[in-house]
C-alpha cells in the first residue's frame, strides 16, 4: 500500500487489518503519535488528514492511501518547534507528555475548523459566520483529547495564545 | 480482528453487486469506520469482506422544493456546518455537534451514524450473555448495570438503546431514508428504519441484507418553526445521551398557542423515539407549562424503569417540559 505521510510518499507492505495508528507506529517508526485507548475515547492518536483531525486508531490504513497524513513529526522538530509547541512549553500545557502530540494535532485541526466556521456545541449563534476563539470554544472543541495529568488549563492557554491574537477582531 | 478482504465501491450499484457476490462471507459496508472498526477489533463483528462505501454520495444538496438531501457518505462535520442546515434546521446541527468528538465527527458519515450499533456494555463484552450478539443466549443487562438502557419500547429480550444524537433530530424532522438494494430502490421514513427489539433484538433495522443507504432527505419545515436539541449526559461533553430531546414548535401569531409540535427522544429506546402521543396533546393547545407536563406524562406513561435507569423517566419528562418552555418563551417571559 502507498501512503503520503508528512509529505513523503511511502510504500508499506502490511495487512489490510492494520489501523492507521499501527501503520505509523509499528511500520513506519513514527512513534510520536500515541496509543491510549485504541477505541476512539482519548484522542492520543489524533493526526491530520488533508488538514482535518481524526483518530488514527479507528481508521483502517487501507482507506487512507490517497490522502495526505500529517503526524506530530511533520509539525515541528526539537530544533524547529511549531509556535504551538513552543506555547505548550511556555504555558505548562503538559506534564508527562503522553497526550501532547494528540493535543497539538487536535488543536491545529481545531484552528482550521474555527477559521472555516465549523460550529461546536457551545457556539451560541449558529447563523453567525464567525466563531469567537474563546476558552469555552477551545475546551469544548478539545473535549476529544483527554489528559490524565490534568494539564487542561495550560493546554487551553497555549492554544489561545497561539491562535487567538491573529483571529481577534477589532472592537 | 478476523481476516477479511477489502473492496472499494465507487457507486451504489457497484457496492450492492460486491455485496451480493460476497454474500457467503458475511460482508459489511464500511464508511467512516468509527463504529465498525471498533466492533471488529473486539471481535463482535467478524466480516469476511469489507466493502468501503465511504466515497459514495458525499454531497449535500438543496432541492428545488426546499428539501435537503444528505448523501450517505457526507461527514457529520460537513452536515453540521452546512449553511442551510444551520439556518433552517438548527436542531440537526446541535444534535451532531453534541455527539462524539470533533475527530470522530470528521470521520463519521450520515449512513454510518444511522446504522451504528448500541453501546450496551454487555453487547461489547463477549464474555456476557447478549441476545443481540447471540440470539437466545439471554440478556445480562436486564439485571445488570443498566444505567444507560432503555425505558420505552423494551422487551424481555433486550433493553438496549440506539445511541445516535443525529437520528433523534432527523426523527423529529420527518426525514426520509433513501435506500438502494439488490431488489431496487425504495424509501423509508427514518422513524420506520430502526426496529424495536421484540424477541429478535439482533435484527436492528428494516434494511434487508445488501441494502445500502444512499441519502437522507429532510423535507422543509413549516414557516416560523423554532427548533432545538437538548442533551443530558454524565459529563459536559464527549458522552452519549442519558436522555435527549429534539423539538420543533410552530406557534400561532400571538405566540400563546401551539399550531404544531414535533418531538423526539434519544437515549430512551431501541430507536430514535418519535413522541407522537405528546405531539397529540400539544397540537392546538395553549403553550403553557401545565400542558407541556401533560404531554410529557402521556408520552412516558408506558415507560418501564429498572434498577439503575428508572431516573430516566422523570428526567425525560423534565427535559421535555423545559425544552418546550425554552422554545415557546416570549420576549419578556421569566426564564
Ligand atoms: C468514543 C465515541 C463516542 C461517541 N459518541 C457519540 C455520541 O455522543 N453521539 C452519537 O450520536 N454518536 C457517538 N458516537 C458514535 C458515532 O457517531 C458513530 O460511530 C458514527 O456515526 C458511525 O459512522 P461511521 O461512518 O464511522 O460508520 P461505520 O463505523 O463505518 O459503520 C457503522 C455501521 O453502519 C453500516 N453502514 C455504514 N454506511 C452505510 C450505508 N450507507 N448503508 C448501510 N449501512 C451502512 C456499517 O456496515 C456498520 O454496520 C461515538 C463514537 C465513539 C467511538
Ligand atoms: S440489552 Fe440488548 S444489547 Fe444489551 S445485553 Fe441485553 S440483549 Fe444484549
Ligand atoms: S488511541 Fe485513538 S482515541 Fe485513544
Ligand atoms: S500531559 Fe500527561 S496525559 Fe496529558
Amino acid at each position: 500500500m502507498q501512503f503520503t505521510i508528512n509529505g513523503r510518499l511511502q510504500t508499506v507492505d502490511c495487512d489490510v487489518r492494520t489501523s492507521l495508528l499501527d501503520l505509523l507506529r509499528d511500520h513506519l517508526g513514527l512513534t510520536g503519535t500515541k496509543k491510549g485507548c485504541d477505541q476512539g475515547a482519548c484522542g492520543a492518536c489524533t493526526v491530520l488528514v488533508d488538514g482535518e483531525r481524526i483518530n488514527s486508531c479507528l481508521a483502517l490504513a487501507v482507506q487512507y492511501q490517497t490522502r495526505s497524513v500529517i503526524t506530530i513529526e511533520g509539525i515541528g522538530s526539537a530544533r524547529d518547534l511549531h509556535p504551538l509547541q513552543q506555547a505548550f512549553i511556555e504555558c505548562d500545557g503538559l506534564q508527562c507528555g503522553y497526550c501532547t502530540p494528540g493535543q497539538i494535532c487536535s488543536a491545529l485541526g481545531l484552528a482550521g475548523e474555527i477559521k472555516r466556521g465549523v460550529p461546536s456545541a457551545c457556539t451560541a449563534d449558529l447563523r453567525a459566520g464567525e466563531i469567537e476563539f474563546n476558552s469555552d470554544e477551545i475546551r469544548e472543541r478539545l473535549s476529544g483529547n483527554l489528559c490524565r495529568c490534568g494539564a487542561y488549563n495550560g493546554i487551553v492557554q497555549a492554544v489561545q495564545k497561539t491562535f487567538a491574537p491573529t483571529l481577534e477582531r477589532a472592537p | 480482528m478476523n481476516e477479511f478482504s477489502y473492496e472499494r465501491a465507487t457507486d451504489p450499484a457497484a457496492a450492492i453487486r460486491l455485496f451480493s457476490k460476497c454474500n457467503g462471507r458475511n460482508p459489511r459496508y464500511l464508511a467512516g469506520g468509527t463504529n465498525l472498526v471498533d466492533l471488529m477489533r473486539e471481535d463482535i463483528e467478524q466480516p469476511g469482506t469489507i466493502i468501503d462505501v465511504s466515497g459514495i454520495s458525499q454531497a449535500i444538496q438543496r432541492r428545488e422544493d426546499g428539501a435537503i438531501l444528505l448523501g450517505a457518505g457526507a461527514k457529520n462535520t460537513a452536515v453540521a456546518s452546512h449553511r442551510d442546515i444551520r439556518e433552517r434546521f438548527p436542531m440537526l446541527t446541535q444534535a451532531i455537534v453534541n455527539g462524539a468528538s470533533a475527530q470522530i465527527r470528521n470521520m463519521a458519515t450520515v449512513g454510518g451514524n444511522l446504522m451504528q450499533r448500541t453501546r450496551c456494555y454487555y453487547f461489547y463484552d463477549s464474555a456476557a450473555r447478549c441476545n443481540k450478539r447471540v440470539r437466545g443466549s439471554g440478556c445480562d443487562a436486564l439485571d445488570g448495570f443498566n444505567r444507560i438502557h432503555a425505558i420505552l419500547g423494551t422487551s424481555a429480550h433486550c433493553i438496549a438503546t440506539h445511541p445516535s444524537d443525529m437520528c433523534v433530530a432527523l426523527a423529529a424532522l420527518d426525514a426520509i431514508v433513501h435506500i438502494e438494494g439488490p431488489s431496487g430502490p425504495r424509501r423509508l421514513k427514518l422513524t420506520d428504519l430502526h426496529r424495536l427489539p421484540g424477541d429478535t433484538p439482533d435484527v436492528e433495522t428494516e434494511l434487508a441484507p445488501g441494502e445500502l443507504i444512499t441519502a437522507v432527505e429532510i423535507p422543509p419545515l413549516p414557516p416560523a418553526t423554532r427548533s432545538v436539541y437538548r442533551k443530558v449526559r454524565d459529563r459536559a461533553s464527549y458522552a452519549f445521551a442519558l436522555v435527549s430531546v429534539a423539538a420543533a414548535v410552530q406557534l400561532n401569531e400571538s405566540g400563546d398557542s401551539i399550531l404544531a409540535a414535533r418531538l423526539a427522544l434519544g437515549g430512551v429506546a431501541h430507536r430514535p423515539w418519535r413522541a407522537s402521543v405528546a405531539e397529540g396533546v400539544l397540537q392546538g393547545a395553549p403553550a403553557t407549562e401545565e400542558r407541556f407536563r401533560q404531554a410529557a406524562e402521556a408520552e412516558l406513561q408506558l415507560a418501564v424503569g429498572r434498577a439503575h435507569n428508572a431516573f430516566k423517566i422523570d428526567l425525560a419528562k423534565r427535559v421535555v417540559v423545559d425544552t418546550l418552555k425554552e422554545l415557546t418563551r416570549r420576549p419578556g417571559d421569566e426564564p
